[in-house]
């Protein structure tokens, strides 16, 4: 497989046999009463790590975050930290900090001292203390707003209040809960940069869970899709995107085509696949699929070329009308519904501000695709 | 033609601005008008009432009907109704501070309130905060528990503690059955049962404003100060306790302040040598038929009452300030 390497710095102790995790789930089950939140869940952490934990609302996501922090207990199974088992530990003694999802400030406290508490309760003395509070002041850049009470204060700088108690501690893992989910779209995009620069400059371990794909995408450094309490793929985001090793994967992430089909024919590397109306589709990366098995080619929208003539020398080739397009500025979305009935979306980068050969409703089109554009699922 | 059109945009606009003037003195006046009615309705039944009593306790006792003098009656005219307001006095209030009986009264009403109230604290908190902790679908229930005993009569429920505390009564049965006391606890007519009776009688008045205040508390703060490195125990004092003490304050000026002046509890529980201030005016009033002195009596209480009202109104308003 081609490498997929992060974008944002050479970091991968993943890949490295060596590494040592920084935090270990094993077998990890959470029951609440009849309901089962976390199932025989196994998971590996780094240390440094921008660790994302991405899944809907109930599958499980968050109940693993309070599992770290200490406010719940697994079941069974285990949790390690840095080499120690946390079972038994409370809260109150563990090198985690806990940034939560309603930002949880004091409100009868100052800025000052809600940032100062986790550090007073260590029992620093007065002086560095407040040397540590101005400390993250600057660092969320607050300095003037010491003195005020968290109802004065906006959502955005409430949010950077409780990053700033947080990290206060210099834990050794932090613990973000939806941390950017109570911000506008726009502030929520600055903090993402904001948070990733801060966990660099720090040097800590981030786990972070959230139900924006496009938010672990931008931050992580890789990212454990759950879905009802499992482990569907932990990946970097690139592999996530380019390689889902499942439907449900390859559908949660960002946008997708899917042609269900069995494989006809198997080389090496490549495979024909027949759609059940027939079509054929040309693959170059089968991976694990044998002949005769029921697979699905995903392949997103930006692989698909649309055009108004029979493309010369490509693989994969079919007939449609356009059934509906959307112009968004920086590119154009259309659906083309195949002469099979399946409706394919593609897109196009806009790279010339006119175009002699647009397409438009109801226009025949062809798409088109190489042989490796796409992945083969068989799950 | 264009300051033709000006002049027209300039008119209409005015037009709109005197009507929306007009329809703004119009809410204003509907606001006042609904601000009016409680005042009015305060207004009668709380400060008419209050002058009289006022009144009364400027005027001295006689053996007539009503039994104090000047009556403010209009038999002799209008003049004869200011001859009259010039027999009024605060001698009153003079023989109040005069005898050391009432003194002492007051001061001796202000602990005994004060111990309740402080023990009525220390009993509703608890409950009050496994009621705001309790599952969501129980709550209701528990809320209707803590009123319940206001479906049956304060005298009975407070005539039914004779029955437990009595030397015979069902407390000593039970603890001389199992063996714990020989000889019964003497607890009727003395000031613990007083205690007992206002803990218990006032209770629902200190949990209902601490189970609000609790219960709209933010679990998540209690699991951040945990995280942050806080004890359970420590939390609560750095965090619960604080942000309930509105909860706190109002429930203690409710129980305290109506417990000042209890009659009836002191007077069915506690003993002949309990002075509280509640008796001392029932006295006046019905057995020494001594209408002034026992209004100057209440004037008084009220005069000592208002201190903790303004500060349970003071801590209403901060609490809302918070809440904004």
């Amino acid at each position: 497989m081609k490498s997929l390497g992060s974008i944002r710095r050479e970091f991968a102790p993943w890949n490295d046999p060596q590494a040592k995790a920084y935090i270990s789930f094993e077998n990890v089950t959470k029951r609440f009463g009849d309901f089962t939140a976390v199932n025989n869940l196994s998971l590996s952490i780094y240390e440094k790590e921008f660790f994302a934990l991405l899944g809907a609302s109930g599958c499980g996501k968050s109940t693993l975050l309070r599992m770290l922090a200490g406010f719940d207990e697994p079941t069974t199974g285990r949790i390690l930290l840095d080499g120690q088992d946390m079972r038994g530990i409370p809260p109150y003694r563990r090198p985690v900090n806990m940034m939560f999802q309603s930002y949880a400030l004091f409100p009868h406290m100052t800025v000052e001292a809600n940032i100062g508490f986790g550090l007073k309760q260590e029992g620093m003395a007065k002086a560095e203390i407040e040397q540590r509070v101005a400390e993250m002041l600057k660092l969320v850049k607050l300095e003037q707003f010491a003195k005020r009470k968290p109802h004065q204060l906006s959502g955005g700088q409430r949010q950077r209040v409780a990053l700033a108690r947080s990290v206060a501690k210099r834990p050794k893992v932090l613990l973000l809960d939806e941390p950017l989910g109570a911000l506008d779209k726009k502030l929520r995009e600055e903090t993402q940069f904001e948070l990733m620069d801060l966990q660099q400059s720090l040097g800590l371990t981030f786990v972070v869970v959230t139900h924006d794909q496009e938010e672990a995408m931008t931050m992580a450094d890789r990212i454990a899709i759950l879905d009802k309490g499992e482990v569907m793929q932990v990946a970097t985001p690139a592999e996530v995107y380019e390689a889902p090793i499942s439907r449900f994967v390859a559908g949660f992430v960002g946008n997708v085509n899917m042609f269900e089909g069995t494989v006809a024919a198997r080389d090496a590397d490549s495979a024909r696949i027949t759609g059940a109306s027939g079509a054929e589709i040309v693959v170059g990366n089968a991976g694990e699929a044998a002949a005769g098995n029921a697979v699905a080619f995903a392949i997103r929208p930006e692989k698909i070329k649309v055009s108004s003539r029979r493309p010369e020398g490509v693989a994969n080739a079919m007939e449609g009308e356009v059934y509906d397009l959307a112009y968004l500025g920086d590119m154009t979305v259309y659906h083309v519904r195949l002469d099979d009935g399946q409706v394919v979306k593609a897109s196009a980068l806009n790279s010339s501000r006119a175009s002699d050969d647009a397409l438009s409703w109801n226009d025949r089109a062809w798409i088109s695709f190489p042989p490796d554009a796409g992945v083969v699922l068989t799950r | 033609m264009s300051n033709v059109a000006l002049s027209a945009d300039e008119a209409a606009g005015s037009g709109s601005a005197s009507r929306s003037i007009l329809s703004r003195a119009r809410s204003a006046l509907l606001g006042r008008l609904v601000i009016i009615v409680p005042y009015l309705w305060l207004l009668i039944f709380f400060l008419v009432p209050f002058i009289i009593v006022f009144k009364i306790s400027l005027s001295q006792t006689a053996i007539a009907m009503p039994p104090y003098v000047p009556a403010l009656s209009l038999d002799d005219g209008i003049g004869g109704l200011f001859a009259q307001f010039g027999e009024m006095s605060f001698d009153n209030y003079v023989w109040l501070t005069e005898d050391a009986l009432y003194f002492n009264a007051y001061i001796s009403s202000i602990v005994i309130a004060g111990i309740s109230t402080l023990l009525t604290l220390l009993v509703g908190y608890p409950i009050a905060y496994g009621m705001a902790r309790a599952p969501s679908t129980l709550r209701p229930t528990l809320l209707m528990l803590v009123i319940l005993p206001f479906w049956t009569s304060f005298l009975i429920r407070v005539y039914a503690w004779i029955g437990i505390l009595k030397p015979e009564g069902l407390l000593n049965q039970f603890l001389q059955g199992i063996g714990v006391i020989d000889d019964p606890l003497l607890i009727m007519n003395t000031n613990t049962a007083i205690y007992i009776g206002i803990v218990y009688s006032y209770l629902p008045f200190m949990i209902l404003p601490l189970y609000a205040s609790l219960e709209k508390m933010d679990y998540s703060l209690i699991e951040a100060a945990q995280d942050l490195g806080c004890p359970p125990i420590s939390a609560f004092w750095k965090i619960t306790f604080p942000l309930s003490l509105p909860g706190v304050i109002a429930g203690c000026m409710l129980v305290f302040i109506p417990a000042v002046g209890e009659f009836v509890i002191p007077d069915l529980l506690g003993g002949s040598q309990t002075l509280m201030i509640g008796k001392t005016l029932w006295n006046e009033f019905f057995n020494n038929r001594d209408w002034p002195v026992s209004s100057a009596v209440a004037v008084i209480l009220l005069l000592l009452l208002i201190v903790p009202i303004m500060i349970f109104q003071a801590a209403q308003a901060r609490a809302q300030e918070q809440a904004r």
